[in-house]
């Protein structure tokens, strides 16, 4: 790598203006990327007098704890969406991983008898799919998992993507002699698998877990779908409810509600905005570590076979 | 060693059928994968059967049965709910924003991506490129809950940061909710804000992983930047290109939800017929009391629809460049 950074500098560099030029093109773009994070953060940090006079400012002219005040107070509603999202994260990233890497070992097995079969029984879906409306009858009357933590871990655990990405990593980097030596030894597929294919497979097993996690972490979509109990929630679907009363309450002015339970129904703003960075921070303070996983997965993943 | 001398056997004696080759080897990777055999069946394979509930006038049965029991026993409906689906005033409204709006990201978000890698990858301060990556990958860990709470903070019309600056400019409030003429831009700039970084990335890796010698060579040659960038850089990503574009091709009839429901706000009444597509027109008959099979024929229709581009795609590419196509 350093050496080609060198010659690729020495022999081949672009002008100095023109390497000015690319440097404020892409800090524009970053800066872009980056300050509705700020925006968010400044509103849930400004007085809630202050927005209504002046709304919302990058500078706050009169900071407030108000609103994270307000979630300490409510710290047991915060604290059990905060839970579940943690629980279905966790829970689902362990049986992706399960999930993913076991059927990508099968599928790298170049032995495996049904191997044909599973290649193109993992493939079919990639093209199609029974549409959204199939997923939620399957998901809420056969399975009937609606108001149930699974309908949130089971439907996003298992793809056929994350399936290539383990099959093509194995194929490349567990060595065949390996596998064939631990089986003279008599050790079963699932001991290979368990204690000597997963321990050397950790790049790969980062990858998927990550992709795994971030989406649980984020997903509201299933959420809205299948969970009804307020117990349930999880903090995107805590924030997904929130916007979907203000919505209600806008559309329909008085909607049955006196203006008193109307006001104690809505959270102020900074409120909101700051539901909004607890979901933020834990992502971006962990996600540029990982970032270099989710690179050499979606590389893995776009090399065909 | 019985199993090994085994799975030796069965190389050896090749002409037999599979199932007299079989191994314990076999047994247990087949043991191994059941649990994600089960998960494709259920979460895959079912939902196919799916397609039943299109052609049925579901109703609920006495009897409080299950919904399989329900759906059986209701009567056939032929291709009725279809028809009610392709004859219904949303259908070509629903066509036309799907795919326009496809068609736009497509484009808008290759050239972005493209260019973006070509210019991370010439640029001389690599740390500084590193971390206008990382900071242009952001959005794409944001969920559209979280984005819609962005858009809000900078669209909300009495208090939000773009009116606030139209206002301190002089200008009038503008009710961005209500106007939908502004959502067509504010959305494909979105799609290409948040898939930004990730794009940029999967093109530069491809970049980066081209022999340096053949730039030396160029150069040697007398090669200018924009050749290098003609004659080797853009042929050494087309493999990648083409494949994202056959990929892209078959998310043609299909949106990204969040991004038409949650950002605009739930999809107001005021913004339906510039941001509904298929996913957001199916998601809020789940929601209300709509029949079931026509629901399923919207969700069918746009199910085959998406199988159909994706092989065009792939065919297409087949035929102008064997080399690249997908499947």
């Amino acid at each position: 790598m350093a050496k080609q950074d060198k010659s690729g500098q020495s022999l081949n560099q672009i002008k100095t203006s023109t390497n000015i030029v690319f440097n404020i093109v892409f800090l524009i773009l970053a800066v872009m990327c980056v300050i509705p994070l700020l925006f968010v953060f400044s509103i849930s940090i400004t007085d809630e007098e202050a927005i209504r006079q002046n709304g919302y400012q990058l500078i706050p002219q009169a900071l407030s704890g108000a609103a994270y005040e307000f979630l300490w107070n409510e710290r047991l509603t915060i604290l059990r969406a905060a839970f579940m999202s943690v629980l279905v994260t966790v829970v689902g990233t362990v049986i992706s991983i399960a999930l993913n890497t076991s059927m990508g070992y099968v599928v790298s097995r170049r032995n495996f008898k049904l191997k044909k079969l599973y290649t193109w029984l993992i493939f079919i879906p990639m093209v199609f799919n029974g549409g959204m409306l199939a997923s939620y009858v399957v998901v809420s009357n056969i399975l009937g998992l609606n108001n149930s933590i699974w309908a949130l871990i089971l439907p996003l655990a298992c793809s056929a993507f994350s399936v290539t990405i383990c099959r093509t990593f194995f194929r490349t980097t567990v060595p065949d002699s390996i596998i064939e030596s631990a089986k003279i030894d008599g050790a079963g597929q699932f001991r290979i698998w368990s204690q000597i294919v997963l321990p050397i497979s950790k790049p790969v097993m980062a990858t998927i877990g990550m992709f795994a996690a971030f989406g649980y972490w984020n997903d509201w979509f299933q959420a809205s779908l299948y969970i009804q109990d307020t117990k349930l929630q999880t903090l995107q679907s805590l924030l997904n409810q929130m916007q979907k009363n203000i919505e209600y309450i806008a559309n329909n002015p008085y909607g049955g509600l006196s203006m008193q339970e109307y006001k104690l129904s809505m959270p102020t703003e900074s409120v909101r905005m700051a539901i909004a960075i607890v979901i933020i921070v834990p992502i971006a303070c962990t996600y540029p570590f990982f970032q270099k996983y989710f690179i050499s997965g979606l590389t893995i993943g776009s090399v065909k076979e | 060693m019985g199993i090994h001398k085994s799975t030796d056997g069965g190389r050896i004696r090749h002409g037999k059928p599979w199932w007299k080759r079989w191994s314990r080897d076999d047994t247990e990777l087949f043991v191994l994968s059941l649990p994600t055999l089960l998960w494709f069946l259920i979460f895959t394979y079912l939902p196919m059967f799916g397609i039943i509930i299109a052609f049925k006038n579901y109703r609920l049965q006495p009897g409080g049965h299950g919904f399989i029991y329900n759906l059986l026993h209701s009567e056939w409906a032929g291709f009725g709910n279809f028809k009610y689906f392709f004859t219904s005033n949303s259908f070509t409204m629903l066509l036309r924003n799907t795919i326009l709006y496809n068609i736009a990201f497509i484009i808008i978000s290759a050239s972005v991506a493209v260019g973006g890698a070509l210019m991370l990858s010439s640029m001389r301060n690599k740390r500084g490129s590193k971390v206008y990556q990382t900071m242009m990958f952001l959005p794409y860990f944001m969920s559209w809950v979280v984005v819609s709470y962005f858009v809000y903070a900078l669209l909300t019309p009495e208090r939000g940061y773009i009116n606030g600056i139209i206002t301190a400019l002089g200008g009038e409030r503008i009710m961005w909710y209500q106007e939908n003429k502004y959502w067509p831009f504010i959305i494909v700039f979105l799609n290409t804000w948040k898939g930004m970084g990730y794009g940029m990335v999967i093109y530069l890796a491809s970049i980066t992983g081209i022999d340096p010698s053949l730039y030396e060579a160029a150069v040697m040659d007398g090669a200018t930047k924009a050749q290098q960038a003609r004659h080797i850089t853009l042929p050494a990503i087309k493999p990648v290109f083409v494949m994202m574009l056959i990929l892209d091709c078959g998310k043609i009839f299909n949106s990204d939800f969040g991004l038409f429901f949650q950002v605009t706000g739930q999809l107001p009444a005021s913004l339906y017929t510039t941001a509904s597509t298929f996913d957001t027109y199916i998601y809020m008959a789940i929601q209300s009391t709509a029949p079931i099979g026509q629901t399923a024929a919207a969700s069918f229709f746009q199910a085959i629809c998406s199988c159909g581009t994706i092989l065009l795609a792939n065919w297409v590419v087949s035929k102008i460049d064997n080399e690249n196509r997908i499947i």
